[in-house]
């Protein structure tokens, strides 16, 4: 069966890729583009470990077809770290051991940067509620929505910096 | 399967035509997930997003357009379709997670056909009319006359919803809804309840809607509530007048749920009324401050 190209944007950089149209995108991430960081839990929108954001809005990339993806942007974690920066949320979930096995680990941070992009300040609860569609074997939650608040901080304090600067 | 994403009604309609295998959809987070059921695969997939028409959202003559492919999360950050109709902004946002808000559509909530669909109970208490184009041409049809049972509508084939209409809410008019599952986030509804409630400058009830999700085959309108509310003074708090408990029984008695895991018929019964109350007494106080 012929094979649909797609171009889109993913983290910035033009890229290009052959798909079935049956494909989702997070198989098209993982095997058309080798991007790999992007997990599949479920495959059936439960779980979040697939989460990316497209075209600013966070969707689970195993409940997009990749042939949606035509002329979109998308980020993914391999698009998170400036270099060998890390972004506050990697950095606040390595010092508050918010993960352990590691499997939801990308999707969470996709999910928390959306949230923190839409709502720099959020409650615990709207923290909470932000990473519902999130599932976590390992953890227990408890250190994940506390990195993010703390990233939060984080990132309102850069913040400040950079406009006294 | 082959992705085909039109850019109009007439483009759409010709593929659809064209294919008797062909399926529409629009967010997906219903139909991905039964395909990794094992359900079987159309031969032509349709998206829907890109006809502009799917994708209205204004309010214009008497009534807002909604299109049927607009996602949830542009339906729960609009803020006068949250002061119109918080009800079904109630319903809209519970769908799922913030990824599944960011791609779930009211015309896809609808049109798959679940009885525990979180948005059309407030949709149906709403008055709301769904615009179906097909070759056949255009019509319009009550939302509460597409779902005929789990799973099934009454939609041909190549027919599709573009938008849905909503009556500006009269002067005094207002509604809720609300749900009943056993976690905080990420379930199904055991079962749901939508009011529309009208009060006239006294606060007494002009007019009443109350629609049951999750109880029936499709969702369930308690008929009698316009009756049983009818004159009632409906804006002061809801006490233990009799007509709060004659509402409940109507509740009840508009139920046929089934026994499954989530729940069993005797607590679905016994949630509704609650529920119906409940919602009742919201889009009341709501309405109150519409006066
Ligand atoms: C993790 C998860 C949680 C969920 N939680 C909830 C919940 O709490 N409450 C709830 O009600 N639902 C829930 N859902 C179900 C689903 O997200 C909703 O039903 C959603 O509104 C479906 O919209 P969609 O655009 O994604 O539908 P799609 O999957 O695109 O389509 C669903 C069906 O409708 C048809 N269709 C779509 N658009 C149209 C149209 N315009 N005209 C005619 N037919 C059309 C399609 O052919 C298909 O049969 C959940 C799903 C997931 C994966
Ligand atoms: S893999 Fe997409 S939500 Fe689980
Ligand atoms: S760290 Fe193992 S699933 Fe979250």
């Amino acid at each position: 069966m012929s094979r649909t190209y797609v171009t889109c944007v993913v983290n910035g950089d033009p890229v290009d890729f052959l798909c079935h149209d049956y494909q989702t995108l997070l198989s098209a991430l993982r095997d058309e583009l080798g991007l790999t960081g992007t997990k599949e839990g479920c495959g059936t929108g439960d779980c979040g470990a697939c989460s990316v954001i497209l075209d600013g809005q966070l969707v689970c990339s195993c409940l997009v077809f990749a042939p949606e993806a035509e002329g979109r942007s998308i980020e993914t974690i391999e698009g998170m770290a400036e270099g060998q920066h890390l972004h506050p949320l990697q950095e606040s979930f390595l010092e508050g051991a918010a993960f352990q096995c590691g499997v939801c680990t990308p999707g969470f941070l996709i999910a928390a940067k959306a949230l923190l992009d839409h709502n720099p300040t959020p409650t615990e609860t709207e923290v909470r509620y932000g990473v519902a569609g999130n599932l976590c074997r390992c953890t227990g939650y408890d250190k994940i929505v506390r990195s993010v608040l703390d990233a939060a901080v984080r990132m309102r304090e850069q913040d400040t910096r950079k406009e006294t600067a | 399967m082959k992705y085909q994403a039109p850019t109009s009604i007439e483009e759409a309609v010709a593929l659809l035509s064209s294919d008797p295998g062909a399926r529409v959809f629009a967010g997906a987070t219903d139909l991905i997930p039964q395909f990794q059921g094992g359900r079987p695969e159309p031969s032509m997939l349709v998206d829907l997003k890109g006809v502009p028409q799917t994708g209205v959202l204004e309010c214009q003559n008497g009534y807002w357009r909604v299109g049927a492919a607009v996602p949830a999360a542009r339906l729960t950050s609009h803020r006068e379709l949250v002061s119109a109709f918080p009800g079904l902004v109630e319903g809209t946002s519970l769908i799922g997670s913030d990824q599944i808000q960011g791609r779930a559509t009211l015309g896809g909530n609808l049109c798959n056909a679940s009885p525990a669909a979180d948005s059309v109970p407030p949709l149906v208490a709403l008055g709301a009319t769904a615009v179906i184009v097909g070759a056949a041409g255009r019509r319009s049809v009550p939302v509460s006359e597409i779902v005929i049972g789990p799973g099934a509508t009454s939609l041909h084939h190549a027919e599709f919803i573009t938008e849905f209409r909503i009556p500006v809410p009269a002067r005094g008019c207002s509604d809720a809804y609300e749900r009943f599952i056993p976690r905080t986030e990420m379930d199904i509804a055991v079962v749901g309840a939508a009011a529309r409630i009208r009060l006239d400058d006294q606060g007494r009830c002009r007019d009443a809607t109350v629609v049951l999700g999750a109880v029936a085959p499709t969702v369930a309108e308690v008929s009698a509530a316009a009756e049983i509310l009818r004159g009632r003074q409906l804006a002061e708090a809801p006490n233990c007048k009799a007509f709060w408990e004659e509402l409940g029984e109507a509740a009840v008695a508009s139920c046929n749920p089934i026994d499954d895991k989530r729940g069993t018929v005797q607590f679905r019964r016994r949630v509704a009324a609650v529920l119906a109350r409940r919602t009742v007494a919201t889009a009341a106080r709501r309405a109150k401050e519409a006066i």
